[in-house]
């Protein structure tokens, strides 16, 4: 920071509280009619001791868990049985569109008028906007797109609205199917590391409180499991309560190991003794949970960063960070994607909660801005409820 | 929260302030930027439409008035049509005449439900009342242990049993009366509004502790579908209002208009931090307030009386006013202001700053507060008092100490000095000349504060000196600038200008909102 502007940050810590209190002491004066300007107290209700702990919003956590939860241990601890043989059973996956499908009246609606009008005229560009913004694609996105169809109608070279959809659906399925959709296969850094068994690959699970990291951790875990990858499952939210208890629930479900950390410990500690763990293991990869947080929350953001640093330490490397993102999830999220790319360069998005009525659109947005893929989608709370992402279904999901 | 559409408005009806004649093609245009905004802060496309209807109803057949400019109408109108939607005032609850009151809580999976139980049993609690919760969400395993955790921190009571969410739901409001509590919060799992199993569960909850208040938990990065998600939810339980959850992000939060809009039902509470204090009744009126650029001042009065510990308060604001505020008082103030919220926060609170200023105090995280927290702990007592005996060792010690270097401790005893030669103009100059000085302080910082952010800001300390002694005048910062109320005229005129043809529920604020607390 320069020299200058330091200057004034410093002034305004010492400042503002001081203005708070002359402001408070104005107030007290004025509708409490204590009298002059003498010195008068300005709080009139003591507040409750404040804790030091702070506590997660937005916490909510797994559900329809069978397995018992392990008591929570103090300092790191590993649990889980890793037996070659203990296999599990992936529940199949869903059908993308069969889940999608209970959400589809809205907008096929919208489209349903523009193919019956039969012709091009303003109630058409009117209806795709509203369908496109109700889809949550947003004004800038939807902008650039109807723009540009536009001018391939005046151009001529779209003259009826089957094409005009035809055309959308294209540009949509353009924009959002990119090659760099694949996950990085587990082991990578191992074969980078011309063979030494002790490199191990760490996926890092990111994004804002409740979007379901740590749910989508589980799910991924079972998958590679079911594959015959070896996990190791990094409990890295110290923070929120009960967070370790509810990554446990999803290691003994997917049979992977985790390592936990104390409650209110250092995350990037617990990462980086995971890959300790995983190194002497042999073990494939780490998949590291991380507590919520919101994108505008500047400490926490630098917390998440170091955690990318530690892991990232040999014998760790990280080969994905996924930004996870609710489908419900308005415009803020392009805010959410631009700052945690910028902080931990994300690998890729991973789109939850599509099996609810809300489209998704700000992957569309999230693409085209900052041409993040969007790699996985979550349809559902069980360990099987995950796709890989298809851009042909999903923007078919949207119409 | 909703800053961005407040910057938003402040462009397009900064513009509009200065000039005399409103064509309709300026309405048009504030029209569609007004769509734009509203769009962009994620009001649902239907909403958005009603309101830009109303918007362009009113403005038309705009009669003109000697009193105010056209764009300092449309202003006026907008804010009240917003105000309108938000809903016309904050919910009193009413507790039930047989307690307990029950409060039960629904939502998707996500929105913070959990947090948001905690959350307001501290809230009960503070109000007087004995409140219990009860955890009805068994289908995750650590959610009940979560909100254990969180209930130990407040010394609240939870109920649970390893049975079924009904069943557990039944069994906790009996235990609520055996144990004589008076408010009852019922926590369920997150649930999709197409989850009709999941919905008729969680009717089934509400059918056996018939709730005086059903909340819709709803988080403030919602997008479209938080009409869908209420309307399904509200034709299940009948909700009596909404709590907006993760206020303390940068989302614009245009849920809350939609969903009040849909449903018809308040937005009851907000949750604005991660803190179990971070939580308050949703004053719909500042919040419409504050999206047109106004600042929030009594938000921020009410809070800062609710934080404001009286004894160190007392001695500080004495020890100002005869300039011996020590370093230690100021240690002690910054823990306090602290609990009100993120420093940056606190500043956007108060009125009649430009944006030059807002963004300067966005550069204050978390992280240099606690620098220089972390510098002034680092000091001896003695140093503390008296700062002057600090020379070049103690310097490197004070830095090592702090994990800071001796040009950040150089820094902070640079800006303390400057701040106590503003205290002696405290006690000579009263307010205004105090908070000019601080005006200057930032502005020699740097280049980043216009001569019209200073400008402002001495304005605003005009303001402060205005009659009925030194400090009194500073609530008139509540008007609109150049909206009518004459400076300095005090809250009365600026909010009138406000009154008469808003859509109701506006009545009663003149002194009502600012002491609400009961005692
Ligand atoms: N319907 C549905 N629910 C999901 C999906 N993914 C996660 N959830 C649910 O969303 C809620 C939050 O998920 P978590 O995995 O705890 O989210 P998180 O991001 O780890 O949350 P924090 O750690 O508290 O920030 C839980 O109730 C999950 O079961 C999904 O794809 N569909
Ligand atoms: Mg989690």
């Amino acid at each position: 920071m320069v020299a200058a502007a330091h200057d004034v940050v410093v002034g305004l810590v010492v400042g503002i509280p001081v203005l708070v209190v002359a402001v408070g002491a104005g107030v007290a004066l004025r509708f409490r009619g204590r009298g002059p300007a003498s010195a008068v107290p300005p709080g009139e209700v003591a507040s409750d001791v404040p804790t030091d702990v702070e506590l997660a919003a937005g916490a909510e956590v797994a559900r329809r868990a069978e397995a018992p939860v392990p008591e929570a241990p103090s300092g790191t601890e590993v649990t889980g049985a890793p037996e070659p043989e203990a296999r599990v059973e992936v529940p199949e996956a869903p059908t993308y569109r069969g889940r999608l499908g209970k959400a589809r009246g809205l907008l096929a609606g919208y489209l349903g008028a523009v193919r019956s009008r039969g012709k091009i005229d303003a109630t058409t560009w009117d209806d795709l906007e509203e369908a496109l913004i109700r889809a949550d694609v947003g004004v800038g996105a939807t902008d650039a797109l109807l723009d540009d169809l536009r001018t391939r109608v005046r151009a001529g070279e779209i003259g009826d609205p089957d094409a005009l959809l035809d055309a959308l659906r294209g540009d949509l399925v353009a924009a959002l199917d990119t090659p760099r959709r694949d996950l990085t296969p587990p082991g990578s850094a191992r074969a980078a590391g011309d063979g030494d068994s002790r490199h191990v690959d760490v996926w890092l699970f990111v994004g804002v409180n409740g979007v379901g990291k740590t749910t989508t951790l589980g799910k991924v875990a079972t998958r590679l499991t079911a594959g015959g990858t070896t996990a190791v499952l990094a409990a890295g939210d110290t923070f929120r309560a009960a967070a370790g208890e509810q990554l446990a629930l999803w290691a003994s479900r997917s049979g992977a190991e985790i390592v936990r950390g104390a409650e209110g410990g250092d995350p990037s500690s617990v990462v980086y003794d995971a890959v300790q763990r995983a190194a002497a293991r042999g073990a494939d990869v780490v998949l590291a949970d991380t507590a919520g947080r919101l994108h505008n929350k500047a400490n926490l953001i630098e917390e998440l960063k170091k955690i990318r640093r530690v892991s990232d330490r040999p014998p760790g490397k990280v080969t994905e960070v996924l930004l996870v993102i609710d489908a419900t999830t308005g415009q803020n999220g392009l805010a959410q994607a631009a700052v945690f790319t910028e902080a931990v360069d994300v690998t890729g998005v991973v789109l939850t909660k599509l099996d609810g009525t809300a489209k998704g659109g700000i992957v569309v947005a999230i693409q085209r801005e900052l041409g993040l893929p969007v790699k996985l989608v979550g349809l559902g709370e069980g360990p099987g409820d995950l796709v890989d992402f298809d851009p042909g279904s999903f923007v078919d999901a949207l119409f | 929260m909703f800053e961005r559409l407040t910057d938003r408005f402040e462009g397009i009806l900064g513009r509009l302030r200065n000039r005399g004649r409103l064509t309709e093609a300026d309405i048009e245009d504030v029209l569609r930027e007004i769509r734009t905004a509203l769009l962009e802060a994620d009001v649902e496309i239907g909403v958005v439409r009603t309101f830009v209807g109303a918007v362009r109803e009113r403005c038309v057949g705009l009669e003109l008035s000697r009193a105010l400019s056209p764009g300092q109408q449309v202003v006026k109108i907008v804010n009240e049509e917003l105000t309108g939607l938000l809903g016309g005032e904050t919910l009193r609850i009413t507790y039930a005449s047989r307690p307990p009151t029950v409060v039960l809580l629904a939502g998707l999976q996500g929105s913070g439900k959990t947090t948001a139980a905690a959350k307001l049993a501290r809230w009960f609690k503070q109000q007087g009342r004995n409140p219990m919760l009860v955890g009805a969400d068994l289908q995750r395993p650590a959610a009940v242990e979560q909100l254990r955790v969180l209930a130990g921190q407040i010394g609240v009571t939870v109920f649970s049993e390893a049975t079924d969410p009904v069943a557990v739901a039944q069994a906790g409001l009996a235990e609520a009366r055996r144990l004589g509590r008076d408010v009852c919060i019922v926590d369920t799992a997150g649930r999709l509004a197409i989850d009709a199993e999941l919905m008729e569960e969680v009717r089934r909850i509400a059918e056996v502790v018939s709730p005086d208040y059903t909340f819709l938990v709803i988080d403030a990065m919602t997008g479209q579908d938080a009409v869908a998600t209420a309307t399904a939810f509200h034709q299940t339980l009948a909700l009596d209002g909404v709590i907006l959850t993760k206020l303390d992000g940068d989302a614009r939060g245009g849920a809350a208009l939609s969903v009040k809009e849909v449903v018809g039902r308040p937005i009851a509470f907000a949750s604005t931090g991660e803190r179990l204090e971070d939580f308050d009744l949703f004053h719909p009126d500042r919040m419409a307030d504050r999206i047109l650029g106004m600042g929030d001042v009594l938000s921020l009065i009410e809070q800062a009386e609710r934080t404001f510990d009286e004894g160190t308060a007392a001695k500080a604001a004495a020890a100002m006013l005869e300039g011996r505020f020590t370093l230690e008082d100021f240690l002690e103030q910054l823990q306090q202001v602290k609990r009100m919220g993120p420093l940056s926060g606190v500043l956007s609170m108060l009125p009649g700053l430009s944006k030059d200023m807002k963004q300067a105090s966005s550069m204050v995280d978390d992280r240099q507060v606690g620098q220089v927290e972390a510098i002034i702990r680092s000091m001896t007592p003695a140093e503390r008092l008296d700062p002057a005996t600090i020379d070049g060792s103690r310097r490197l010690r004070i830095a090592n100490g702090s994990g800071t270097t001796t040009a950040d401790v150089n820094a902070l005893l640079k800006q303390f000095r400057e701040m106590q030669k503003l205290m002696k103009g405290f006690s000579k100059g009263g307010l205004a000349g105090a908070m000019g000085g601080l005006g200057g302080m930032f502005g020699r910082g740097g280049p980043k504060l216009s001569p019209t952010a200073l400008a402002e800001l001495q304005s605003t300390s005009d303001l402060a000196g205005a009659p009925g002694g030194p400090l009194a005048g500073l609530t008139g910062m509540g008007g609109l600038p150049g909206m009518g109320g004459a400076p300095g005229s005090g809250r009365g005129s600026a909010r009138a200008t406000k009154g008469g043809s808003s859509k109701g529920g506006r009545k009663g604020k003149g002194g009502g909102r600012v002491t609400p607390k009961s005692r």
